[in-house]
């Protein structure tokens, strides 16, 4: 961290907290589809701090993380839903959740251990892949997830009466559901933020680090690193769990669609658009990649009905060119990322002829 | 063993087509060890052209041979494009950066061709006209169509061609020096570039027909049609030894076969009822019921556990050299 | 008191006996050195005793007790740290965050601690760190803490590694050819440096190819040639011995 005005930090820091405090209700001016694409971005980022662990820390190129998100929203799904008639409370599902989440985290890195780099992004690709085929097919001969028709009518987060869900008047204020959640999710999004710093800055970070520049030299000085890669796996699948936890409770229905193997890049994508390893970086790179696609739609569709009277392409389809594209120029011209850190700036302009 | 053999010629034809396609893969892994994710991608537009110019033609009355051979005459050219294209503007510029970065790029590519494609052809399927006479013959209890046949051949034909290619004349000495140390190679004097290039185009043209054959074979060709293709053929070359051709040859057919049976038995496999512990227990059992854990709706699930099989347990694959780590 | 036995090391590549039948013992306090023409079979002993991959025969011995089927950071946590023939550091990160990490065995921090920093891990940390500068110091490296390890000049990062090798507090240091592509003041400098190190305790293991650090710097010395023991013994020894004399020069042909 840079020297920086101790004053101007703080008004900083200030500026900063009383923005997201009001965020939520300036948007909902706007509409309340705002909120939850908000919501939706913090997701994002939250899978790409927990991503960030796997790839950027500890160097293992995860292709598959999206199951880690599906492990945890069906794990809420079938304990507070009609599908099991199960309707347990979330806090103490969403620990539950973590556990599986880590437990998937383990079992499918476990496999990965020994494999480099390029392979191993396409066996966790392909363990991705089972996992959502797997949902997917889950509803024959017994019906657990009820397949590719999803899970309806999850529980939202409740304590007693008072419900994320529902909109309320809070002092005068009218404050719809979305915007409920929205409080919750940057209070997990802080909480995140710091286990992250604090895992970064720490022995098992520094660990992460030695295995990912030359695992070799890492054995030699003394470091397990079967336990220390599968350490990478859980916390970075124990995120991505809580995440998806809070995805069911908040769309309050899912579907194998949502954990598709493009999700799986796209999260990839932040990370490394942002800067892997940079714990900023990987939030603006979320940020973006959430955004970006929403603002995409909401000026393009009217700009192409003015221009044309007719939607001649897409806003899905543009969004989908320009992230390939944004891939391909960052890995050509910027490859460690917007935000880049400074050791995977190192790493990153050393070539070899 | 009825369906053991019918199941056997259909993995067979369809092996072909993997075989072919897995070809691209294994060329480029060998050459210059990068996952070329966005070949799926080229085999889909092959498809898609030479689909657009059989449909243009097919009213026109003229033999169904020359309307295939003029789609896919216009199908090739372009897919060498695409190849060309990627390689020298995407994967060339990345050819000193750590094994990250080209793996991304890759596939950024395959996400830009897929939506133009999409944006060209749109969500449509595009379907193989009736321009074909489909004829049956029939050994014993098995049937195999001429389309299989011709399938079955053109893909060995191509294979044979490759492999003539590659180890009996100069090119194909050029190739392999280059994939095996490519700084010697530039130093006897081959343009490593230009090499690497002409693997990538020969892939793609490879690619190409790979891509009408099987579009051809299931009548239909759509804007998505790579991205399983592609996963296949990419276990397929895996499986035989990624950078070994002979082994992608080996790996396309074994993948063919193994898939055909396993969707074929899995079924009965996995059928509760057939267990005598289960059979009196279970109430859907009863009037010779079904209780099926696993049916064939998890088919393309075998090609990710054999591609995952292989990499943990053999990842030099049947054919390839196992590469130590001195420290 | 022997620290180290070595006993009947046998190690196969394919058809290459790298390593047949190699026995040796060393003292604890001394510096051993291990000597033999390119080939021979150094690095790999190196190797097989510090669990990169196992013997196909024989055992060691360390401290009384067998390092059979130990993994690498298993004999790293018993006390046997090493450097490699190619300096393996970690490149991008600083110099002190490569001393840091050798700590990792010697130290507890989990993830809980991580995350919590709690008293018991923020002290652990400040031990770290101040441990890490005195390492850097002892070698003589203190200024170029915060400079990315591989930006240091050649010799510095030699003395890096051996820091970082350091910071297991070892019993017993394996250098691999500690001594290669450094100047004669460097030697000297790196000669005084081993000699520090066996002051504070460790015992040494040394490969290296420079005659004259050998001579001054090893107590006793093993010689391999084509992975067979040839000769054990105090340099001055060893080095007018028939058969060492005859593996690096060659027998004298007949006039």
């Amino acid at each position: 961290m840079s020297r920086k005005n101790p004053w101007a930090v703080r008004v900083g820091v200030v500026l900063i907290a009383v923005t997201l405090a009001v965020l939520p209700f300036a948007l909902a001016q706007v509409g309340t589809a705002w909120v939850r694409i908000t919501n939706y971005a913090v997701l994002y980022i939250l899978l790409a701090l927990g991503l960030n662990i796997v790839v950027g820390f500890a160097g293992l190129l995860d292709l598959g993380y999206i199951a880690f998100y599906a492990v945890g929203a069906y794990t809420y799904a079938l304990l507070a839903s009609p599908q099991l008639g199960l309707h347990l409370p979330f806090w103490i599902i969403l620990p539950i959740g973590a556990a599986v989440a880590a437990f998937f985290g383990v079992v499918l890195g476990a496999p990965t251990l020994k494999l480099r780099g390029d392979y191993l992004a396409i066996v966790t690709l392909g363990f991705g892949e089972i996992i959502r085929i797997i949902l997917n097919n889950l509803s024959r001969p017994v019906n657990i997830t009820n397949g590719p028709q999803g899970i309806g009518g999850i529980d939202p987060f409740r304590v007693g009466e008072f419900s994320l869900a529902s909109p309320q008047q809070i002092g005068g204020l009218e404050v719809s559901g979305p915007i409920k959640y929205y409080y919750l999710l940057l209070a997990v999004l802080m909480l995140i933020i710091i286990v992250n710093l604090r895992l970064q800055n720490s022995r098992i970070g520094r660990a992460w680090e030695a295995i990912r520049e030359d695992e070799l030299a890492a054995r030699a000085s003394g470091i397990d690193t079967t336990r220390i890669k599968l350490l990478a796996f859980a916390m970075g699948a124990t995120f991505g769990g809580v995440a998806g936890g809070m995805f069911s409770a908040i769309q309050s229905f899912i579907s194998p669609e949502s954990f598709v193997l493009v999700e799986s890049v796209m999260v990839l994508s932040m990370v490394v658009l942002g800067g892997m390893g940079n714990i900023w970086g990987v939030i603006l790179g979320a940020l973006l990649l959430s955004f970006a696609p929403e603002i995409l739609r909401w000026t393009v569709e009217p700009a192409q009905m003015a221009l044309f009277g007719r939607m001649l392409v897409e806003p899905e389809v543009i969004r989908m060119l320009l992230f390939g594209l944004a891939l391909v120029l960052v890995m050509l011209f910027r490859p460690a990322g917007l935000l880049p850190s400074a050791v995977r700036q190192r790493e990153l302009s050393e070539r070899s002829t | 063993m009825d369906t053991f053999l019918q199941q056997l010629v259909n993995g067979l034809t369809a092996g072909s087509v993997y075989a072919v396609v897995a070809l691209g893969y294994t060329m480029v892994y060998g050459i210059i060890q990068l996952i070329n994710f966005a070949h799926g991608e080229v085999v889909m537009i092959g498809a898609m052209v030479a689909f657009t110019m059989i449909n243009l033609l097919a009213p026109a009355g003229m033999p169904p041979l020359a309307v295939l051979l003029i789609g896919t005459g216009c199908a090739i050219p372009v897919c060498m494009l695409v190849g060309y294209s990627m390689e020298r503007f995407a994967y060339r510029p990345l050819r000193g950066a750590p094994r990250l970065a080209p793996l991304i790029t890759a596939i950024g590519i395959s996400i830009i061709l897929q939506h133009l494609a999409l944006l060209v052809w749109s969500r449509n399927v595009l379907a193989f006209p009736q321009i074909i006479e489909s004829e049956t013959y029939m050994f014993g209890g098995t049937a195999i169509t001429n389309v299989q046949i011709a399938i079955i051949a053109i893909c060995f034909a191509m294979m044979a061609g490759l492999a003539l290619l590659v180890y009996r004349s100069p090119l194909g000495t050029a190739m392999r020096a280059t994939a095996q140390n490519p700084q010697v190679a530039g130093l006897m004097g081959i343009d490593t570039n230009r090499v690497i290039a002409v693997t990538f185009i020969i892939g793609a043209a490879l690619g190409a027909v790979a891509g009408v054959l099987f579009g051809t074979y299931y009548g239909v060709a759509q804007y998505t049609m790579g991205s399983i293709l592609g996963l296949k053929a990419f276990s397929a070359a895996v499986l035989g030894g990624i950078g070994n051709i002979p082994g992608a040859m080996l790996g396309g057919l074994l993948l063919g076969v193994v898939e055909a049976l396993g969707a074929g038995y899995i079924g009965d496999f996995t059928d509760l009822c057939h267990y005598g512990v289960f059979a009196g227990t279970l109430d859907a059992c009863k009037d010779d019921g079904n209780f099926v854990l696993a049916g064939s709706n998890y088919q393309d699930v075998f090609s990710f556990l054999v591609l995952i099989l292989v990499l943990v347990f053999r990842p030099q694959g049947l054919l390839g050299e196992r590469v130590g780590d001195r420290a | 008191m022997s620290l180290l036995e070595g006993r009947g090391i046998g190690k196969r590549f394919g058809g290459v006996q790298a390593l047949g039948d190699v026995s040796f013992s060393i003292t604890e306090g001394e510096v051993f050195g291990l000597i033999g023409p390119n080939g021979a079979g150094k690095t790999t002993l190196f190797n097989v005793l510090t669990g990169i991959y196992p013997p196909d025969n024989g055992t060691f011995v360390f401290h009384g007790r067998p390092l059979h089927g130990l993994k690498a950071h298993q004999v790293a946590a018993a006390g046997i740290a090493r450097t490699f023939q190619n300096i393996r550091l970690f490149a991008n990160l600083s110099s002190i965050e490569n001393v840091m990490i050798g700590r990792h065995a010697k130290t507890r921090a989990g993830v809980w601690g991580a995350i919590l920093r709690n008293r018991r891990t923020r002290e652990e940390e400040e031990g770290i760190v101040q441990g890490a500068l005195e390492l850097l110091d002892f070698v003589g490296i203190r200024a170029r803490a915060n400079a990315p390890a591989g930006s240091l000049p050649y010799g510095d990062q030699r003395r890096l590694e051996i820091a970082r090798a350091l910071a297991i507090e070892p019993k017993l240091l394996a250098l691999d050819e500690p001594a290669a592509g450094m100047n004669a003041t460097e030697r000297l400098a790196l000669g005084k440096l081993i000699q520090a190190i066996r002051a504070s305790g460790v015992t040494l293991l040394l490969i290296e190819h420079d005659v004259r650090l050998v001579m001054n710097v090893c107590d006793r010395v093993l010689v391999l040639d084509y992975g067979e023991k040839i000769a054990e013994g105090r340099p001055a020894e060893v080095q007018s011995d028939a058969r060492v004399i005859e593996a690096y020069l060659g027998r004298p042909r007949a006039a």
